[in-house]
């Protein structure tokens, strides 16, 4: 009877006889990722679902990442098929205007230029000795687009999806405070005052229409291993400018967007396993993220003056740095930085075009990258 | 593949790639605009 009694009991508290030393440290971070998001109103949606998601999995013996876990089921849901972040584009597709871009084409081009940072990420990853597909999943993060992020990491670097999952995010939240610095270094006061002119040509309903159509047609036909992203997006676009099904725009905007980034921050906090984050690694994967999206504005800035050039100085080159794709966010810190220097300057919707220019931009140079891989016969 | 070829590949495809292709769309997007041209009623 006290032997049966004592082995009860021994089952209580098991958990803290089990218990890793990294498991404390990652369930702190989980409550620190809570306080950004809920106190500090850095990325919420994302960030407190992945805070308790890291805190679940760092209680031992609960077992919600075996096989027959409830976040192991979340994450085979949705993570490891890459649906989640494909349902997510949907919802930014439908919310997003691309009439700003249409009015002004040429600003496209800052949408190229803000994903150089992915591109040189990569270099410098594989010069510290990351293996070629984490090199991938690290420079990805320069794409400043979570779901991209998300769908190249959990494809094929899933070991990582964890750091670079928090690492988009936390520095998609940090636009505001990483971008002003570099904008004002790269320019002169003479260029940020420039005032920009509005587009004297509106894009029509039709044009609106057909654009997503046209897009995914030859975006897909270019580098077909980043459709399901491309298509996704325009997708949500068609349904939000064709008009015709109202319903499923709102739902894909607000009900399934708000559905999956539930699912997608739960399992991705669910990756954070003290034994496997907790590793020089992952600080080296945050600093690289950083420099990504440094390394983005710079170039997005350049090409912005390179453009303020060829145009006879009519482009604020500002709006380069609109040209990453963290929406709208970066299209903000462009209006406000402009204001500061000329009261009467509105480069909003000249930014708005960039950074909906960036977005596609992130998509495309995900898909390029894919597409290369499949070429080289690093990816099947 | 060495990492050094591999590292130089990217950088040169994929941002020389980015920029064409995002080139290319910001081409289709004028012709899209002289095919389909804002009309006045529209505004309205």
């Amino acid at each position: 009877m006290f032997n049966a009694i004592m082995s009860g009991l021994s089952g209580l508290g098991s958990g803290f006889m089990n218990m890793h030393w990294s498991n404390p440290v990652m369930i702190v971070l989980g409550c620190v990722l809570l306080y950004l998001g809920i106190k500090k109103d850095v990325e919420p949606l994302l960030l407190v679902p992945i805070g308790f998601g890291a805190i679940l999995v760092n209680i031992p013996l609960a077992g919600l990442m075996d096989d027959e876990g409830f976040l192991r089921t979340i994450y085979n849901m949705g993570i490891s098929n890459e649906l989640f972040p494909l349902l997510i584009f949907i919802g930014i597709g439908a919310m997003t205007d691309f009439g700003p871009l249409l009015e002004n084409p040429k600003i496209f081009l800052l949408g190229a230029a803000g994903q150089f940072g992915i591109f040189l990420t990569i270099g410098l990853a594989l010069f510290f000795g990351f293996a070629k597909l984490d090199a991938v999943a690290i420079g990805v993060i320069g794409a400043c687009d979570g779901p991209t992020a998300i769908y190249v990491t959990a494809k094929y670097a899933p070991h990582l999806l964890g750091a670079v999952s928090v690492a988009a995010y936390s520095y998609m939240s940090l636009v505001p405070v990483i971008q002003p610095p570099i904008m004002r270094l790269l320019t002169t006061e003479k260029e940020r005052v420039i005032s920009m002119e509005s587009s004297s040509q509106p894009a029509s309903k039709t044009a609106k229409i057909v654009f997503p159509i046209v897009i995914t047609i030859v975006g897909g036909f270019i580098a077909p291993k980043g459709l399901p992203l491309l298509g996704t997006i325009m997708l949500g676009n068609l349904m939000r400018e064709s008009g015709a099904v109202g319903r499923l725009a709102k739902a894909s905007e607000n009900e399934i967007a708000n559905v999956v980034t539930l699912f997608l921050g739960i399992s991705i906090g669910a990756t954070m396993s003290g034994p496997l984050f907790l590793k020089a690694q992952t600080l080296l994967i945050l600093a690289f993220g950083f420099l990504a999206i440094c390394l983005d504005t710079v170039c997005g800035v350049l090409f912005g003056k390179l453009m303020n050039v060829m145009s006879g100085g009519k482009i604020n080159p500002l709006i380069g740095a609109a040209g990453i794709s963290a929406y709208p966010m970066a299209a903000r810190v462009v209006q406000k930085e402009g204001q500061k220097y000329n009261k009467f300057n509105f480069l909003l919707m000249h930014a708005v075009g960039a950074n909906t220019g960036g977005q596609v931009g992130s998509v495309i140079a995900a898909a390029i990258m894919l597409s290369v891989l499949q070429g080289m016969g690093l990816i099947p | 593949m060495d990492n050094w070829t591999f590292g130089f590949t990217m950088i040169i495809v994929g941002m020389g790639g980015t920029l064409v292709v995002l080139s290319l769309f910001a081409v289709l997007m004028v012709l899209l605009k002289k095919i389909f041209p804002f009309k006045e009623e529209e505004a309205k």
